[in-house]
């Protein structure tokens, strides 16, 4: 038996998980329609490859990686393309983002589906091979995946830890994936395995879930592996990335650095499933398991595709009339959408129908008292306390100083708050002030980096006409000496227009013109060099730097105007 | 559609409950105070309560603050309790009013109101008072009150004269003052003896208080409601410094158990030490925070000029807390041992 560690902090809501785990998992109907958003992963946006009108089948892909840190998305059934363009997704925002919606033709017609021979692959294939299927993080996170199967290269990788815990609340799907299908599980755990070389691999599964923690174990005896099957203490967020890390191997990976520089890479257990159908049966991902719970007559878990849109999969089970809004993923990090027509996304574990018997709304938010149950529920041992007096005042950089882009938004501190104060949504605030405030320096800064160069250009431009002109005047007077001379031969030598002397002397003169005209385009690039940031700024410079000032200074202060 | 944020799922907790468990804890002591004493602290608990409520309702008014969840935090019943527990039982009503108001006026809302005070109200409206009216704030029964319910109510209210015989000081300051005029010939064992001002081991009656002090104190800590880093830095200082200069000369030094159970030792290391707003927040501030309480408590009542020294070891470890808490933060996450 591994002897486990601990992390600090957590917290313990009821788990809420025995509604849900009563039935096995179920396909869902195919829906109405089905809306997929290009961008379901970390990075760059796919762009789409397909356009209204057009024929598509399940699997074929409808968006294309852009860049390395991105991930393929695929049609989730067969059907018509009708609309590429942007549709409410479920962001807590609202806002709207590009999608393409297919009318599906009820045939649920698959693509070609072609197995890869994972031994003939290089890794770099395998990697681009996972991009292609679309196979991205599905904890939550949607981080690319084949973008965490490269190990470090100055650090030996020691665990793979494979991340069965699903600690929220309410949440079953990984716990029924591990229930009824370990054995792919376990196959794409491997297939890690080979891409990262680590020493072992560590299963760990909340032990709230015996059943998934007997069927992985038998999974991977049968499969003929060593991996551990770990039970962890049942705490959330015991399913945090880090804090997993934490409790299987003792390490504890900072914010600033990635995790195989302590030679420890980590996985969700739905990830490795779909890698596992992605390369073994050629499925891209275009369905995923979901949980539909909370206010409703039938939780269960279902096998969803793609863009189905949340209204039409939850009234599979029987919303219960006091049914207000959606809340997609747990009651700790998940959120209310602002639509019930959102699809379903790689990141969308669960469905909880939300009504406020069971989530009574708080009571209005209090002062802070210091109470310190904050900083001791912080898995990651802030204080949350403090931050939230620096977001409060608007004091960004103190909130930094209090490592405030440690904080992974788990909700334990809102949820012991007894001045109910809802700090994670301080913490929020206060992180997308900072990332604006970056982004608008970067943008003053490209700015001014653009300005310079078009003076740069300018005089350039203004330097190669006076060069071109004098060098048009050199070649002017040669032609002139020529002519002159010539005519002074003429009597001489009849026979010939052009002298033979001449070619040298007029190469010479074009020659010396160039040295000349280079050498004035070098002092006048040395000049232009010189001027300098707010020297010569341009009137919309000037008015961009005075607005800047006088938000900071307005926003510097310490009332709290929100 | 109710838009709040996540997380949906809460803990029940809220300050109403913070509060109502402190006050909780001090029932046990009330009782005892009660039976030791005498009823007049129930008089003296309800003139508080009364006059910090009606504070806390015109300087809400006056804040533009809601009346409802701050009158029911409880937080403002805490403090006149305390105020109430500090002061001498018989003092009359007025002196209670005026330190209470002084606590929830200047010290909590002039300072920005609940969360806000950097000092512990309860212990300013001590340290006003003694200032202020030291006479009567020194005027404590040396025994229990023989007088009825009725007739200590009638000294507190100001119907019935103050009788001297009635009061006398603290066995704190007894001890102090025989000390004191007593040259060097005299021995504090011999003095302690005396068990009709020290009773068993710290004060007659007195020293069951703080017991029942210290076992809801414990009971708070077994709730959460506070951690033991403050409480037990408190005693630990305050013992070892007392039992350092008691090993040292215990013939002119008290011994350890005589400090820790006499004054407003127990109270101060459980109750007011403690106070969230105005302590210090990480593990190990907490450490120094509660360790230069117990230790200046421990200078100013043998060494300083006034009977007990809890209220201003307090009050000046408060001033210390932003500096504390700068100093002493804990590593986060990933971070230690130098990562």
């Amino acid at each position: 038996m591994r002897s486990l560690f601990k992390f600090k902090g957590g917290v313990k809501p009821p788990t809420q998980k025995t509604q849900s785990v009563g039935e096995p998992i179920a396909a869902a109907p195919l829906p109405s329609h089905v809306s997929i958003p290009l961008h379901q992963s970390i990075g760059g946006t796919p762009r789409p490859i397909v356009q209204a009108g057009d024929r598509v089948l399940k699997g074929q892909k409808i968006g294309e990686a852009d860049g390395w840190i991105s991930a393929a998305v695929h049609a989730s059934t067969s059907g018509t393309v009708v609309h590429v363009g942007p549709q409410v997704v479920p962001h807590p925002s609202g806002l709207a983002a590009p999608c393409v919606v297919i009318e599906p033709d009820g045939l649920d017609t698959w693509i070609d589906r072609q197995p890869v021979d994972i031994s003939a692959l290089t890794p770099e294939a395998i990697r681009e091979a996972l991009r292609d299927a679309g196979v991205v993080g599905l904890g939550g996170a949607v981080f690319p995946t084949h973008g965490k199967l490269t190990a470090s290269k100055t650090v030996p990788m020691e665990e793979l830890v494979i991340n069965g815990a699903e600690c929220e609340p309410y949440i079953t799907c990984d716990d029924l994936l591990m229930r009824e299908r370990a054995e792919d599980v376990v196959r794409g755990a491997a297939l890690f395995r080979d891409l990262l070389q680590p020493k072992r691999v560590l299963i760990g599964i909340e032990d709230n879930k015996p059943e998934a923690v007997a069927a992985m174990a038998a999974a991977v005896k049968a499969v003929g592996e060593g991996f551990e099957v770990v039970a962890v203490p049942t705490r959330y967020p015991a399913g945090g990335a880090k804090q997993l890390i934490r409790v299987l191997t003792g390490k504890e990976v900072p914010a600033a650095k990635r995790s195989t520089d302590l030679g420890v890479q980590c996985f969700n257990v739905a990830t490795a499933y779909t890698a596992w159908r992605a390369l073994a049966y050629g499925e891209p991902v275009v369905s995923r398991v979901v949980t539909v719970t909370g206010n409703v007559e039938r939780p269960r878990n279902y096998e969803v595709a793609i863009g189905t849109p949340f209204a039409e999969l939850l009234a599979l089970t029987g919303p219960r009339a006091d049914t207000q809004g959606i809340i997609m993923g747990g009651p700790m990090m998940g959120f209310l959408v602002p639509d019930a027509q959102v699809p379903v996304v790689k990141a969308t574990n669960c469905l909880i129908a939300h009504s406020t018997a069971l989530f009574p709304p708080p009571p209005p938010e209090m002062p802070c008292i210091r109470c310190g149950e904050c900083a001791r529920a912080c898995p990651h041992e802030l204080q949350p306390f403090e931050m939230y007096w620096f977001s409060r005042a608007k004091n960004f950089g103190k909130t930094q100083e209090y490592n405030i882009f440690d904080c992974i938004e788990c909700g334990c501190c809102s949820f012991v708050c007894p001045s109910r104060i809802p700090l994670v949504q301080y913490f929020r605030f206060a992180k997308s002030e900072i990332w604006a405030r970056e982004a608008e320096k970067n943008a003053a800064e490209s700015a001014k980096a653009r300005f310079e160069f078009k003076q740069f250009r300018d005089e350039r431009e203004k330097q190669e006409k006076a060069e071109k002109l004098a060098k048009a005047a050199a070649a002017q007077a040669a032609k002139k000496a020529a002519e002159a001379a010539a005519q002074a031969d003429a009597g001489e030598n009849p026979a010939t227009d052009v002298p033979a002397l001449d070619p040298a002397a007029q190469a010479e003169a074009a020659k010396k013109a160039t040295i000349q005209a280079a050498m004035e385009r070098a002092r006048v690039q040395r000049e232009a060099a010189q001027p300098r940031n707010i020297e010569n700024l341009s009137p919309t410079q000037e008015a961009q730097v005075a607005s800047v000032d006088a938000r900071r200074s307005d926003t510097g202060g310490n009332e709290n105007n929100q | 559609m109710d838009f709040s944020s996540p997380p949906y799922a809460l803990k029940e907790a809220s300050v109403t409950r913070v509060m109502t468990r402190v006050l909780l804890a001090l029932v046990p002591a009330i009782a005892v105070y009660v039976s030791v004493i005498g009823p007049a602290i129930l008089v003296q608990l309800g003139v508080a309560s009364a006059v910090a409520l009606a504070g806390e309702a015109v300087m809400l008014r006056i804040r533009g603050k809601p009346l409802a969840p701050f009158l029911t935090d409880g937080s403002a019943v805490v403090t006149a309790w305390l105020v109430a527990l500090v002061f001498p039982p018989l003092a009359p009503w007025w002196l209670v009013a005026v330190g209470v108001l002084f606590a929830i006026v200047i010290a909590k809302h002039l300072y920005g109101g609940l969360g806000q005070n950097p000092f512990n109200p309860a212990m300013v409206a001590f340290a006003v008072c003694i200032v202020s009216f030291p006479a009567l704030m020194s005027q404590w029964p040396n025994q229990g009150l023989q007088l009825g319910f009725a007739e200590q109510a009638g000294i507190i209210f100001g119907f019935l004269p103050r009788v001297d015989a009635l009061t006398a000081a603290t066995p704190l300051d007894a001890l102090k003052t025989a000390l004191k005029l007593s040259e060097d010939n005299v021995n504090v064992a011999s003095l302690l003896a005396d068990q009709t001002v020290y009773g068993h081991f710290a004060g007659r009656g007195w020293e069951w208080i703080a017991l029942a002090y210290l076992v809801g104190g414990l009971w708070l800590w077994q709730q959460r409601v506070i951690t033991w880093q403050i409480p037990l830095a408190f005693i630990g200082a305050l013992g070892a410094i007392s039992g350092a200069l008691w090993l040292y000369h215990p013939t002119q030094f008290a011994s350890p158990l005589f400090h820790l159970f006499s004054g407003s030792a127990m109270l101060g290391a459980f109750f007011i030490a403690t106070d969230p707003v105005s302590s210090a927040t990480t593990p190990r501030g907490k450490l120094v925070f509660g360790a230069g309480a117990g230790l200046l408590a421990y200078l100013i009542r043998v060494f300083g000029g006034y009977p007990d020294g809890v209220a201003f070891a307090v009050l000046l470890m408060n001033l210390c807390v932003p500096l504390i808490d700068l100093y002493t933060q804990p590593p986060i996450f990933g971070m230690k041992d130098g990562q």
